[in-house]
């Protein structure tokens, strides 16, 4: 019976709980900006072209790591060179969102023994998350967290003020291309935590919630990382005295949050 | 010393002149009112004084200086449409974002931004402001705090593109008296474009009027009259003067007005051009 047995008492607890708290507090941070910038709709379509280059990775007998990793990135820089024109035009993002998890399916159609990692990808396994994952996690999370804090003064300008950024000086592409380069990672690391189905619970619900909270951006940027962390460990948590999954638990907490979030709002208005 | 100054500039976007062979010049400390239909190139003239429009030939001066994107000297106010809807923050996290916002690095405010930042708010009587959402704003509060973050960095010429769209009588005043009362306080040059005259006409000290192509500047009884407005249309324009109103009429259709109302239902045709 599980619930006799602390859960840090087991190794791979402990490697998920450091795992979804490492990807949480850069999902909730990069996720913070990606909503002020209204760009939520891409980040999703990053989260599946993900999935494409996951597949292709496994099918290659590449890792689905690298793989998944390679192709948010290529495809997060292309959207922001693109301009933000096309980031921002829905129907380019579904087709290529459609698109790309067509292509894992054909990816996984040759792959014989596709169904549990399949599932795995759709939908994550944070349990199955092993130390170098984790340290591969960790570091990616560094790297992108400190380039965010480069880009943080010109990012929020643009994100606010796209046209007068623009005549300061600020480079509006580079900018974009940057950013979404860091959604990439942020959101190839949620996918390890949640799927690629689920990406948004992480990078959007406790950004938006935030957002519904607070007027401040500091505050604000703050909140939605403790909130993606408590929402991640909550899941982790819950899932292991309730034996259901993590993912669905970890969707719940970021659904609740969100809408109690929205009736704050309604409340302080 | 022009503030800014164009000498037979052309300036052709999607295969049209929007200006060409354009020559005026805004002196120091002037208060300029910029007028034209639709399409004129109102805001295409402000981009390419900040280098953001491509010049086909001749060439802009700011402060007797070449143009450079992100010059010091100049401060912009685009027209109000690149605000996020959704955005609640408040106005001094905007302003803030706007002082900092030209380099990249970690944002922190130090003491004497700050103060950087309370003086252009207090400039246009905005610090109570800021203090609230951006969202929660009226649109002449809006106007007031978007307008000072042209004040930012002490520059010497505020290019204003439409500070008064969709504002009721009494702002739009509010904001026009704003304008002046920083033209004679930190003695800067004003443009300031707009698609009626009348709100400005007690305030500029002269008009640049935009069309066909070609820029007029001069006093406003000189500038705004059937011929030269007729010219700058190119159609047959009456000007029918009451005391200090101005009214522009092509037929029995007052122009200024027309366009105004347009301006409501659809981005216009000068946006992004």
């Amino acid at each position: 019976m599980r619930m006799a047995t602390p859960m840090f008492d087991y190794d791979f607890m402990r490697t998920a709980f450091a795992a979804s708290g490492v990807a949480a507090v850069l999902a909730g941070t990069v996720g913070f900006f990606l909503v002020l910038r209204g760009q939520t709709f891409a980040g999703h379509a990053l989260s599946h072209v993900g999935f494409t280059g996951a597949t292709g990775a496994i099918l290659f007998g590449l890792s689905p790591l690298g793989g998944l990793v390679g192709f948010t990135l290529v495809a997060g820089i292309a959207m922001g060179l693109f301009g933000e024109k096309l980031a921002e035009r829905d129907v380019a993002i579904g087709m290529m969102l459609s698109l790309a998890l067509g292509l894992g399916l054909l990816f996984l159609h040759f792959y014989t023994s596709a169904a549990t990692q399949a599932a795995a990808l759709l939908f994550g396994n944070v349990l199955g998350v092993d130390n170098s994952a984790l340290l591969t996690l960790l570091l990616m999370a560094a790297a992108s967290l400190a380039a965010l804090a480069f880009i943080l003064r010109p990012l929020i300008f643009a994100s606010l003020q796209a046209e007068l950024a623009e005549a300061r000086g600020v480079p509006l592409r580079l900018v974009s291309a940057a950013f979404l380069a860091i959604v990439a990672i942020a959101t190839a690391e949620c996918a390890q935590i949640v799927g690629v189905l689920l990406v948004f619970t992480l990078m959007v619900g406790p950004a938006a919630a935030a957002q519904n909270f607070s007027r401040r951006l500091a505050v604000g940027v703050a909140l939605s990382a403790g909130l993606a962390l408590a929402e991640a460990w909550g899941g982790l948590t819950l899932a292991f005295y309730s034996d259901w999954p993590t993912s669905f638990w970890i969707t719940a907490l970021s659904g609740l949050v969100y809408f109690a979030s929205l009736g704050a709002r309604r409340l302080a208005a | 010393m022009s503030a800014l100054r164009f000498d037979d500039v052309t300036i052709r976007l999607g295969g049209r002149d929007i200006l060409s062979a354009a020559s005026f010049a805004v002196e120091d400390r002037e208060f300029i009112g910029m007028l034209g239909a639709n399409g004129a190139g109102k805001t295409t003239l402000m981009r390419a004084a900040l280098g953001l429009a491509p010049v086909a030939s001749g060439t802009i001066s700011v402060l007797d200086q070449p143009v450079t994107r992100g010059h010091p000297s100049i401060g912009y106010m685009p027209q109000n449409r690149g605000l996020a809807p959704g955005v609640r923050l408040t106005g001094y996290d905007v302003v803030a974002s706007a002082a900092i916002g030209a380099r990249f690095g970690f944002p922190r405010l130090d003491k004497a931004m700050r103060r950087e930042i309370d003086w252009a708010l207090d400039h246009v009587d905005a610090r109570d402001l800021a203090r609230r959402s951006i969202g929660e704003l009226s649109g002449g509060e809006r106007q007031r705090l978007l307008l000072s973050q042209a004040l930012l960095g002490h520059p010497r010429l505020l290019l204003l593109d439409e500070p008064l769209i969709s504002l009721d009588p009494a702002h739009q005043k509010s904001v026009v008296d704003i304008a002046r009362r920083l033209r004679d306080e930190l003695k800067v040059a004003i443009v300031f474009s707009a698609h009626e005259l009348n709100p400005l006409v007690n305030a500029i000290d002269r008009v640049l009027y935009l069309g066909a192509g070609a820029a007029v500047i001069g006093p406003v009884d000189q500038v705004v009259t059937g011929p030269v407005l007729s010219r700058l249309y190119g159609a047959e324009i009456e000007v029918v003067r009451i005391k200090d109103r101005f009214f522009v009429m092509a037929g029995d259709v007052e122009v200024e007005r027309e366009a105004h109302r347009h301006e409501h239902g659809h981005a216009h045709g000068d946006a992004h051009v």
